[in-house]
Order: structure tokens, then C-alpha cells, then sequence
């Protein structure tokens, strides 16, 4: 039985076909099926397994190393607060509690209405522009409780907070899961070509004698 | 306070950066609001590198390269040059991988170059592809950072599209795959040998070493090339204006720029690129071209000077070059351009506690000095926090240490106790340095602020070895 849709499919031969060898594409289909299913299922390890020549345990071992990957639902939206020193030394436990009690959710649980899932980040890389939470993985900078306060009420009442985010991003708020909204295609007639590295022998046939 | 973000030089768009005064040779499309644009990059000389490169043989762009001594910018700082020089002769395919896995506590850098010019580093990644001959390289991109996705990967089709990238590279026999890869929430990958792991589909744990370097064995077991994003994006530049122009700006062992994002109690947060060993951290905290001093006029109380894993800094370092060797030898490193500082209102212990935490979280479980090591000094810390440390717990915490990292520390001279440098790196029990990162802070801590840790160490009376029942009960 196959758990993703045919699209997804498509783009899951596409992607494993990128890589000399099938299992590298096995953290990229995880993603692919978490954007599909907002988690990580059973279903979707097993055809994982097989598109990418593993086995369902192996996926299920490197998945979990990985906290991105979630092997039960989580809400529509995942709310990360950083609590890492840059973001503590400019007020990220007063954000965190104030999360706490906004959302009345403790760390890790989430929102009786299956709306959010917190959780406490570890540095995101947005160290200047502290205290930072990001949603779904889209960056709030300089954040204030007010900030938010605001950017639930958007979700809630089903409107994207993009707009207050730090990108500059008029689009819509994908659900968690989606990471980039565009991927990457590589047209058949403009790709080098992939080979598995047995495959290789010597230097690309470009290159000048002597290298 | 801080200046707020629509004040004092801050380029809105490219959130944090400040177009300061000084050469910028990676920023320089920052101020455009749309330069991850293939057409921006197009109009402001992009690619230009690259047909310069193709111009001349793979041996002399990587001779140039090494002429231009580009130190690696991920934190080792090893010259990118003599790296691309180990793949064993003769041994093929080779891969290179972009190392865009920006996790270390305070670094805020390759996000901004791979948000605002993404076609730098795609021109990046393929001179050195030419240089190496290398068929395929992949962008491994930290999986938080969905923005960054984006742009890449739109980035990669205009490139592809346009002939930069794939069969025939502008006409010429040269030819090339470039795939964008995700990462999924690990700090450890962005170790060169986890990042291979991760890139297999496996758990991203670092490789028994020897060999040290993953350009004798990397991925599939072939020689690979790993670096760092912003050492990537230095290559156009260079191949466009040539090593000696490049070794130009900055000092003889550090030339160029780099880029530092500085953190924290600052009035100026903000990324900023920055000529190597001509500025100094007072410079960098209190220039006006800079941060501007400590919010409130208050006091430094202590500052990190290269990432998380780096040994604390304090106002006696203040004069220090932004050089590698003065660094270390001071007792710390420049790392990953990572800033933190830290003003008088700071608590040193909850400070140390916070980094620890990072590394306890973060330590991947391959080894037991650092799987062990990194949650035990969590939980002392946090006890000693909690008002519950034990009168020994602040040797127990350096005794840990010394588990993970043998020997003495390195850290940072402390005159008025008479306590010299202990130049940088520490020593490891470990495979990586993530262990014995977390040792930075707490010998940091301790060296210099003792007393915090004792006055929040109660001291009870001890419990007695036996109790009179009797009286117990009465």
C-alpha cells in the first residue's frame, strides 16, 4: 500500500534519483512525507524503506535522531520559542512563560483545538535579532509578547502572520510540515548526469590530462 | 537600549546586518531588496567569477585559491586551499558538500548569505566544483531554515535554466549537478563527518577518526570536500579580483573579511563583515562604526568571542586583534563569528548553565565523556541554580570536565590572580569537540567567578549517619 499521494510519489522518484545512492534521499522523503501528513506514520516509513532501498526499522532509527521529525501528531502549528543565550539574555524565559500561560500548554504538548504545538528551540540562528520564535519555521525577530499575542490571534481567526514575520513574506502560512512552499527541479535535459560512485572511475571527462 | 531595527544603518530586509562603513566583499548585494534574484546578481557582476575560472585550468583557479590563503569560516579556520589539496591522487568520484548546517549558539551569518544572495554561493560552489573536478555537489542546508530552502532552490533552477549549472556549464565541457539538501533539527551534523552521516540518511554522528579529514574518506566512502557556506561565497570575489588583491584587506595570516554577528548586551546587535586583524573587540563593541557600547553605559561583565564552544572573553581581552593566532593564544578562538556579550546584570552561573544545556542536548551519545559528561554538568549546574549545590559540586563540575577534555583548559589570563592564558585548542577524550565545548563555559565560569557559585552553594549542616530513633519521634 503506498502512502504518498501520487504527486508526492512522483516527486519522491525524482528526489531519490538525485543522489548516487538511494538512501541519502531518506532524511528528504521524511520531510517530504511530514509535509504530507504533518507527521511521521507508520505507512509512511515503509514506503520510505522502499524507495530508498532500507528498511522501515533503519528509517525509524535515523528519523528519530532528528528532532525536526515527529513520530506523533503535533498541531497545525509549531511554535519554537529559542531559549539558547543570546535570546536568554534579552528576555526568552519571560517569552516562554508568557507562551506558557497564552497557550495554557506546557513545553513539548499541545493546544487542546490541535491549533499549536510549543516548544522550546535551540539556537536558530537569529542571535542579533533576540528574543526570536519562529512558527512553522518562519522567523519572528525582536519579539515582544504583543508580537506574539498578534501573530496567534492571525492564526486563530485563520489568517497568515507572515507579514509581521522577519521576511517580509505576503504569502500564506503553510501547516507544519511544509518547510520550503517551491523545490528544487532539475530538468532531465539540462542534468550532468548522476552515477552511483562504483560506477566512477576515473576523473570527469573534462578535465585536462595530468590533473 | 538597543537602536531599534528601522535605526542606525540596519538594512530592513536583510534582518540584523548593518551596511557599516568598510569593505564588503560577500555583503555587497545586501542593501538590494532583491538580491537573491538571479537578475540582481546578474547586473551587479555575478557569475563573473565563475567565467573567469572556466577561462583558465581547474590546477590554477586552485591555485589561486590557495595563493589567496582563504581560511575556512565554520570554525576550525583551516585554509580552504590546502584542504582542496588532500583527496588522494588518482581516487574518484569526489563529491563536495556546502555546509550551510549554521547551528552553533550565537552564529547568525550563512542564514543572511544564503537568504539574501543565494546565486553567490551557487557561483561559489561551482568554481570550486571546477577546481576540484567534481561532478556533483550538494547544499546541505539546515532544515530550520525554510526561507533559506527557498531561495536556494529557486536559486538552483535560474541556474540550471540559465546554463550555470548541469551539462555544458556556459558552453564549455565542463559539467555539473548541484543538489539542495535538508537537514532535520541536529546541531552535531554540522561537524564535518556527522554531515557526511546525515547525507548518507543516516543519524548524524561524527566518524571515528582517523582519517581526520573526510577529503581521504568521505562520502560513499570517496574523497569529499566539506565547507562552509561563507567560505564558499568568498570564491567569486577571488577569482574576480585576483589572491593579491584579496590578501589586500585583512593581515598576513588572516586575510579578507569576515563576517561576526555580535549578540547580546549590546546597543548595536547586529551581522557585520569585518576586515580580519585591523579591528579589535573594543572596536567592535564600543566603535561608533560598530555596536555602539553596552546598552544602559553599563559595565562588560564578560563576552563570548567565537560560538559556544568558545572560552569566555572579559574586559581584560577587550584589545585584542580579530586575528586566529591572537586568539588562541589568548586562551580562546574567533570560531564561527559568533559574539556574545554579556553586561554586569548577567549571572555568570545561569549563563554557563544555558550553554551547557546546549551541548548536553545537542551531544549525540557516540561517546560516554560527553553523553554522560555533558548531562551531569546539566544537572549540577542546575542544582547549584536551584539553591541545592553541594559544597563540592564546583569540583565535581571541573573534575567532568576534565573527563571530557584532559589537562588544562584553555582560558583566558585573569591578572589580579596572577592566572596566565592557557592557549586554545582544549585536548578531547571525545571524537568530536562538542564534549569538550561544553567544558568552555564552566572553566570560563569558575576561573573568574567562583564566588557566584559559592554564595549559591547552601551549605547545610550534614545529615547525621545515624538517628536516634527515639528522639526522632519525641
Amino acid at each position: 500500500m503506498s502512502f504518498f499521494n501520487e504527486e508526492n510519489e512522483e516527486m519522491a522518484k525524482e528526489i531519490v534519483g538525485r543522489y548516487p545512492i538511494a538512501r541519502s534521499a531518506l532524511i528528504p522523503l521524511l520531510h517530504l512525507a511530514q509535509e504530507q501528513e504533518g507527521w511521521i506514520t507508520k505507512p509512511a516509513m515503509e514506503q520510505i524503506a522502499e524507495l530508498t532501498d532500507t528498511t522501515s526499522v533503519e528509517v525509524l532509527g535515523t528519523g528519530t535522531f532528528y528532532e525536526m521529525f515527529k513520530f506523533h501528531s503535533v498541531g497545525r502549528y509549531l511554535i519554537k520559542v529559542c531559549t539558547n543565550i543570546s535570546c536568554q539574555l534579552l528576555g526568552a524565559d519571560e517569552l516562554l512563560e508568557h507562551v506558557k500561560t497564552a497557550l495554557e500548554v506546557e513545553e513539548g504538548s499541545t493546544t487542546e483545538d490541535g491549533l499549536f504545538t510549543f516548544e522550546e528551540a535551540e539556537c536558530v540562528a537569529a542571535c542579533t535579532e533576540a528574543p526570536c520564535f519562529t512558527v512553522n519555521y518562519r522567523y519572528f525577530h525582536r519579539a515582544t509578547k504583543e508580537l506574539f499575542d498578534e501573530v496567534v490571534v492571525d492564526l486563530r481567526a485563520g489568517e497568515s502572520p507572515l507579514s509581521k514575520g522577519s521576511a517580509d513574506d505576503k504569502g500564506v502560512m503553510p501547516e507544519h510540515g511544509t518547510l520550503s512552499r517551491v523545490r528544487q527541479q532539475i530538468p532531465k535535459s539540462r542534468c550532468a548526469g548522476i552515477k552511483h560512485p562504483e560506477e566512477i572511475k576515473g576523473p570527469p571527462n573534462w578535465i585536462e590530462e595530468g590533473f | 537600549m538597543r537602536e531599534s531595527s528601522l535605526q542606525g544603518g540596519y538594512v530592513e530586509h536583510a534582518p540584523g546586518f548593518v551596511d557599516n562603513e568598510g569593505p564588503k566583499l560577500i555583503t555587497s548585494r545586501f542593501k538590494h531588496t532583491d538580491s537573491f534574484t538571479l537578475e540582481k546578481y546578474l547586473s551587479t557582476g555575478g557569475y563573473e567569477g565563475l567565467r573567469s575560472a572556466l577561462d583558465r585550468s581547474p590546477t590554477q583557479v586552485h591555485d589561486e585559491v590557495r595563493e589567496a590563503s582563504l581560511l575556512g569560516r565554520g570554525g576550525a579556520g583551516f585554509p580552504a586551499g590546502i584542504k582542496w589539496g588532500f583527496p588522494p591522487e588518482g581516487v574518484w568520484p569526489r563529491y563536495l558538500v556546502a555546509n550551510g548546517d549554521e547551528s552553533e549558539i550565537g552564529t547568525y551569518k550563512d542564514r543572511l548569505l544564503m537568504e539574501r544572495d543565494p546565486h553567490q554561493l551557487i557561483e561559489g560552489v561551482l568554481i570550486a566544483c571546477y577546481a576540484l573536478g567534481l561532478s556533483q555537489a550538494f547544499l546541505y542546508v539546515r532544515g530550520e531554515m525554510a526561507l533559506a530552502q527557498e531561495r536556494i532552490a529557486i536559486a538552483l533552477d535560474e541556474a540550471y535554466k540559465a546554463g550555470y549549472i548541469g551539462k555544458n556549464v556556459l558552453g564549455t565541457k565542463f559539467s555539473v549537478d548541484v543538489v539542495m539538501h535538508w537537514g532535520a533539527g541536529s546541531y552535531i551534523v554540522g561537524e564535518e563527518t556527522a554531515l557526511i552521516e546525515s547525507l548518507e540518511g543516516k543519524r548524524g554522528m561524527p566518524r571515528l577518526k582517523p582519517p581526520y579529514f573526510p577529503a581521504a574518506i568521505g562520502l560513499y566512502g570517496k574523497p569529499t570536500i566539506v565547507n562552509n557556506v561563507e567560505t564558499l561565497c568568498n570564491l567569486p570575489w577571488i577569482l574576480n579580483n585576483g589572491a593579491s588583491a584579496y590578501k589586500g584587506f585583512g593581515s598576513e595570516s588572516s586575510p579578507g573579511t569576515r563576517m561576526f554577528a555580535i549578540s547580546g548586551h549590546v546597543k548595536r546587535p547586529g551581522v557585520y563583515e569585518v576586515e580580519h586583524g585591523v579591528t579589535t573587540f573594543r572596536e567592535l563593541f564600543y566603535g561608533d562604526n560598530f555596536c555602539r557600547g553596552i546598552r544602559d553605559d553599563n559595565e562588560l561583565k564578560m563576552f563570548i568571542p567565537g560560538g559556544g564552544s568558545a572560552p569566555w572573553f572579559f574586559q581584560e581581552q577587550l584589545d585584542l586583534p580579530l586575528e586566529a593566532s591572537a586568539v588562541g593564544a589568548a586562551g580562546s578562538m574567533l570560531g564561527s563569528g559568533a559574539m556574545v556579550v554579556m553586561d554586569e546584570t548577567t549571572d555568570a552561573v545561569k549563563a554557563c548553565l544555558n550553554v551547557v544545556r546546549f551541548f548536553a542536548r545537542e551531544s549525540c551519545g557516540k561517546c560516554s565523556p560527553c553523553r554522560e559528561g555533558t548531562s551531569w554538568e546539566e544537572k549540577i549546574l542546575q542544582r547549584i541554580l536551584d539553591g541545592e549545590g553541594r559544597p563540592s559540586d564546583i569540583d565535581l563540575l571541573l573534575d567532568i570536565g576534565d573527563n571530557i577534555s584532559p589537562g588544562p583548559y584553555p582560558a583566558a589570563s585573569f591578572s589580579d590572580e596572577g592566572l596566565d592564558a592557557v592557549p586554545f585548542p582544549p585536548r578531547q577524550t571525545t571524537i568530536c569537540p562538542l564534549g569538550p565545548s561544553s567544558v568552555a563555559p564552566i572553566v570560563s565560569a569558575v576561573r573568574r567567578f567562583r564566588n557566584e557559585f559559592e554564595s549559591l552553594i547552601t551549605r547545610r549542616d550534614p545529615i547525621p549517619l545515624s538517628l536516634n530513633v527515639e528522639e526522632v519521634v519525641t
